[in-house]
């Protein structure tokens, strides 16, 4: 079993989280978080008082899916994701050890 | 004796109410350009000086602004207090009886009284935009008092009254209070920031407006209120008013095109905060200006304050005090501006309903005498704002503390001062609600078949 971690921009989520669904994975969670990578900050101004912002607003997605799903999975999110622009963000994956349902207590893939 | 004129007292009621209004815009205005903890105490800093100056105003303020004001021999300097207290003025409701008039105007004294009264609220709270983000929420509300009291009470009956000795002696034209008001807010901010001393991490950490459509709410609030406190002022609803009333709304867009333009040299991009400071600048300019110039004049009065008032607010940095929210570059430099600008733009026509003996401009005939009185006007009630309200809140500092801690001000006033959070938003905003409604509804159509209230469709909700 792996997570999928994908820091997206902000505006793609949607299109993310539709062709997720439409893959057929159940349940993922999603955080705004901040950060930069090639693409930088802004400069802003008030008053004459220059700022700049270092750190770019994006989405972060986690899902958890089973190791024969992941490399699809990275396809359909890299492509919902994409726009060919320096800031599209990074896609990660890490093994997990298990995974439990609260609700009934499975454990492993059942509870995906 | 004069006669009540019932329009006139119709328009000074409904201007009194129009410049209240401004203080809550002010709020707002200065509320949008803290930092998110410290926002209502910027909220409460304003409007506190309505509940606190209301108080002093009728039970002394208004008899030493203009106590004597009907009488033309009476003291330059104060209005007494022979008025203390609302007594001795006739109300006129006594059936035979006649309301005590306010000169030749034909208002009562009472209405007058409200309308002044407003203009007493808003001066001091102008200061607390130079003392945001640190100030002791306790120890301002004494300073105002205390500040309205012998400051902005004697300095109102110098400019104001008929009698008062900026007015009659050095015939200043001060219409609305480019001197009584701005420049005197802008020497008390300057105190304040100078007594207080800065914010902990004052250019070092960023300290973003943290709601820029408030500060364009504010502004177009306390445009809309001004233009009680100009017109206003004329006392009557008459020609007067009127070129007021036009006078007012052109320079204040002239001084938004000139801030912008400003901007737009220095920094390379009109800002939303820029506009609305550009049109607070060309307000506080006209303020002094409205009854002397023409429609023609307010253009310039307005321009030039807005274009130079986008430079003034870089003075805090390079003398290094914090004026945290530009109280100096907007008021003080801005009230200057537009005092001194009727020495060059006062035209004759409108100069003529003065009878304090005040001359046309510089551009206009009048020589340079006009310009001097203005600058003299100004000198006055700069000199003596920033020595009184320096020592006063070197006092208040010492006793009541007007300065919070420094953990305090690091958590935040608004926690601190007030128990209270300006937003319970938490981390769920923007992008995610959006999303999160959307999903909803999809959710709700493409299950359209499922059987509702199932544990799989609940845990899909859930899960999402």
């Amino acid at each position: 079993m792996k997570l999928i971690t994908a820091v997206v921009k902000p505006y793609k989520l949607d299109e993310v989280k539709t062709a997720l669904q439409a893959f057929g994975v159940h349940g993922l969670t999603v955080n705004e978080s901040s950060g930069y990578g090639r693409q930088r900050g802004h400069t802003e101004v008030y008053r004459g008082a220059e700022y700049t912002v270092d750190l770019v607003p994006k989405v972060r997605i986690e899902l958890l899916a089973e190791d024969h799903d992941v490399e699809d999975l990275l396809n359909v999110i890299a492509k919902a994701a994409q726009t060919g622009k320096i800031g599209d963000g990074k896609i990660w994956v890490t093994p997990v050890e298990t995974v439990v349902r609260v609700r009934t207590g499975e454990r492993g893939a059942e509870a995906l | 004796m004069p006669t009540l004129d019932t329009g006139n007292t119709a328009w000074v009621l409904a201007s009194s109410a129009l410049v209240l209004l401004m203080t809550p815009g002010l709020a707002f205005f200065y509320g949008g350009m803290v930092r998110a903890k410290s926002v209502l105490n910027m909220l409460m800093m304003n409007f506190i000086c309505i509940a606190v100056v209301t108080v002093a105003w009728v039970l002394y303020g208004w008899s030493v602004s203009f106590g004597n004001a009907n009488d033309a021999n009476g003291n330059g300097f104060w209005g007494t207090l022979t008025q203390w207290g609302m007594q001795s003025i006739n109300t006129g409701i006594a059936s035979g009886s006649h309301a005590t008039i306010y000169g030749t105007t034909g208002v009562p004294i009472f209405a007058v009284a409200c309308f002044q009264l407003m203009f007493a609220i808003i001066t001091p709270a102008l200061i607390s935009g130079a003392i945001a983000d640190r100030t002791k929420f306790v120890g301002w509300t004494v300073y105002v008092a205390a500040w309205v009291t012998v400051i902005y009470f004697p300095v109102a009956h110098w400019v104001f009254s008929p009698n008062g000795f900026i007015n009659l002696k050095l015939h200043v034209m001060d219409f609305a209070g480019g001197t009584a008001v701005h420049i005197n807010a802008g020497a008390g901010a300057l105190a304040c920031a100078l007594v207080l001393g800065k914010r902990i991490g004052f250019k070092k950490d960023p300290m973003r407006p943290h709601n820029v459509p408030f500060v364009m709410l504010g502004a177009a609030l306390l445009w809309f209120g001004w233009f009680g406190f100009n017109a206003g002022s004329a006392l009557t609803s008459g020609g007067q008013a009127s070129v007021v009333f036009l006078n007012t709304q052109v320079a204040t867009c002239t001084a938004v095109i000139g801030w912008l333009a400003a901007e737009k040299i220095q920094h390379g991009k009109f800002t939303t905060v820029g506009a609305a400071s550009g049109a607070v600048a060309g307000l506080v300019a006209i303020t002094p200006a409205c009854a002397s110039v023409s429609p023609i004049g307010a253009i310039f009065v307005g321009l030039i304050p807005g274009f130079i008032c986008c430079y003034a607010v870089n003075l805090k940095n390079r003398f290094d005090f914090d004026d945290s929210l530009d109280v100096v570059g907007v008021h003080l430099v801005g009230g200057i501006l537009g005092t001194l600008l009727i020495g060059f733009f006062a035209a004759p026509n409108e100069v003529s309903a003065f009878t304090n003996g005040a001359k046309a401009g510089l551009f206009y005939g009048g020589g340079i005498d006009q310009l001097l009185a203005q600058a003299e006007g100004a000198g006055i009630v700069f000199a003596y704002s920033f020595v009184v309200s320096f020592i006063l809140a070197k006092i208040v500092n010492a006793t009541v503390g007007m300065r919070v801690s420094a953990d305090d001000e690091i958590v935040g006033v608004d926690q601190t001062e007030h128990a209270e959070t300006a937003y319970d938003w938490g981390g769920l905003s923007g992008t995610l609600h959006r999303a999160a409604v959307s999903v909803a509804a999809a959710t709700a159509s493409s299950n359209g078949s499922a059987t509702a209230g199932t544990g799989e469709s609940d845990e899909e909700k859930v899960n999402v």
